[in-house]
């Protein structure tokens, strides 16, 4: 059964169409590695999957929003509150069973524990970012919508990412991530949509090809990386 | 239906607490109406029969004023980090998050109000608690009708640049009915005068409005923020 279906959607913004006629869907556990260069889509999409903004035309079907999490462009936590506040905040928001425990759990995990009192507004930007990855995983979703989750993280954080995806992935996670970065995507994908100015120009399971010459999807297929 | 209110609660208590960090709109609107109250002390004689005409009217214009601050801040508090896409792509009821936010704002007001009141007292030389219960009305209705319709155009208007401006503009024409209630009942609360037959209109005004416009909000803001 489809955990995921785009049906034939369409999204304009004024008379510009930024997404045209996007129909696929991917089965539960699939990574799937939306690409495209920039103004091809793929926020356009991810913000429709995430709930965060309608269709013109067409539907998604998705999971529960209860088993899904969205990463963004921005960190999305509170700067007045400190670590373990926001994750105690999200825990109670998608209703983690033992939200003082889950939060404690997932402070360590991305090793904030140590600042758990502090207000986030006094971390640095790659503290940030690891409470950010805290309040995604918090309920292990089933469903992870990321985009462009590489983009300006460090080292360390994209280490713990990485993990954090190969874990999920082993429980059976379904996860979408829009990137530019090719490499990463392709490692850890086992599907892939290439967005064209709106419209899917290749959708299919990522090959080893692909994997091996990455600039060759794009050749094939139409776009700059 | 317990889960909906469980979800509000966790929504005006993160909302409560982040004000109570950082007081940024508590203390501006504190400051705000307590200068305009010192202010008009000044324009009018605290002494006079009519000042006491129009000190319910006097009341709610400063409270409109300095709510106005505490209202604005009710969503464009998310925009920071993009907070608020992160709450709608949770699995929050839109209606839910609303709600939470108009609780927030309504706790954040009576702050407000219950400073402000004891402070026009003695600039205005006005016996305000000879009719308690009465006030206590008129300040709740009053109060969570400006917290409801504020936070619908705090929602509406949160992200436009110019939203400090737009949203007293589309508020305060919004909340003439209420105020209107609010001014005569707290007049005549005020005044230790009774309320009885014909100023009990204004008390179903009061009701009949916080029931429509709460209703109607919560019907219009799965479409207010989803675009």
């Amino acid at each position: 059964m489809a955990a995921v279906s785009v049906e034939n959607v369409w999204k304009y913004f004024g008379d510009y169409p930024a997404l045209r006629d996007v129909n696929f869907t991917i089965d539960a556990g699939t990574c799937l590695a939306l690409l495209g260069r920039n103004g091809a889509g793929k926020t356009t999409l991810l913000r429709i999957l995430a709930g965060l903004s309608g269709t013109s035309k067409g539907a998604v079907k998705l999971p529960d929003r209860r088993r899904t999490a969205y990463l963004g462009h921005n960190i999305g936590i509170y700067d007045e509150l400190s670590a373990l506040e926001n994750l105690k905040l999200f825990g109670r928001l998608y209703e983690v069973p033992n939200v003082k425990q889950a939060a404690a759990k997932w402070l360590e995990r991305v090793n904030l524990a140590h600042v758990a009192d502090s207000p986030a507004r006094e971390f640095s930007r790659g503290m940030r970012q690891r409470l950010a990855l805290g309040r995604v995983f918090i309920h292990e979703p089933e469903m992870l919508l990321l985009d462009e989750p590489f983009t300006s993280l460090d080292d360390q954080a994209i280490a713990l990412l990485q993990g954090l995806m190969r874990e999920a992935r082993m429980r059976g996670a379904t996860i979408i991530l829009s990137t530019h970065q090719l490499r990463e995507a392709l490692e850890l994908a086992t599907n892939v949509v290439l967005l064209r100015r709106g419209q899917i120009a290749y959708c299919g399971p990522r090959t080893k090809a692909m994997a091996d010459d990455p600039a060759a999807l794009y050749r094939d297929h139409g776009g700059e990386p | 239906m317990i889960r909906f209110f469980r979800l509000s609660f966790a929504i005006a208590a993160k909302d409560i607490q982040s004000e109570w960090r950082t007081k940024e709109a508590l203390n501006s609107a504190c400051s705000f109406s307590i200068v305009v109250l010192l202010m008009f002390s000044f324009a009018f004689d605290p002494g006079a029969e009519s000042t006491k005409e129009f000190a319910g009217g006097l009341l709610w214009l400063v409270f409109m004023f300095a709510g106005s601050l505490i209202v604005n801040r009710s969503f464009s508090r998310e925009l920071p980090n993009d907070c608020l896409d992160v709450l709608i792509a949770s699995p929050v009821p839109p209606a839910a998050l609303f709600l939470g936010k108009a609780f927030a704002c309504f706790v954040l007001l009576m702050i407000i109000e219950l400073i402000s009141i004891p402070v026009f007292g003695i600039f205005y030389n006005i016996t305000w608690w000879r009719q308690p219960a009465w006030l206590a009305v008129a300040l709740g209705l009053t109060t969570w009708a400006m917290s409801v319709i504020g936070s619908l155009f705090s929602a509406l208007t949160v992200n436009l640049r110019l939203r400090e401006l737009m949203l007293p503009m589309l508020l305060y024409p919004m909340l003439i009915p209420a105020l209107m209630g609010a001014i005569r009942l707290t007049s005549l609360a005020l005044a230790n005068e009774p309320i009885a037959g014909e100023d009990l209109v204004w008390l179903k005004v009061l009701v009949a409005f916080d029931i429509i416009f709460t209703s109607l909000s919560l019907a219009l803001v799965d479409f207010v923020l989803v675009r």
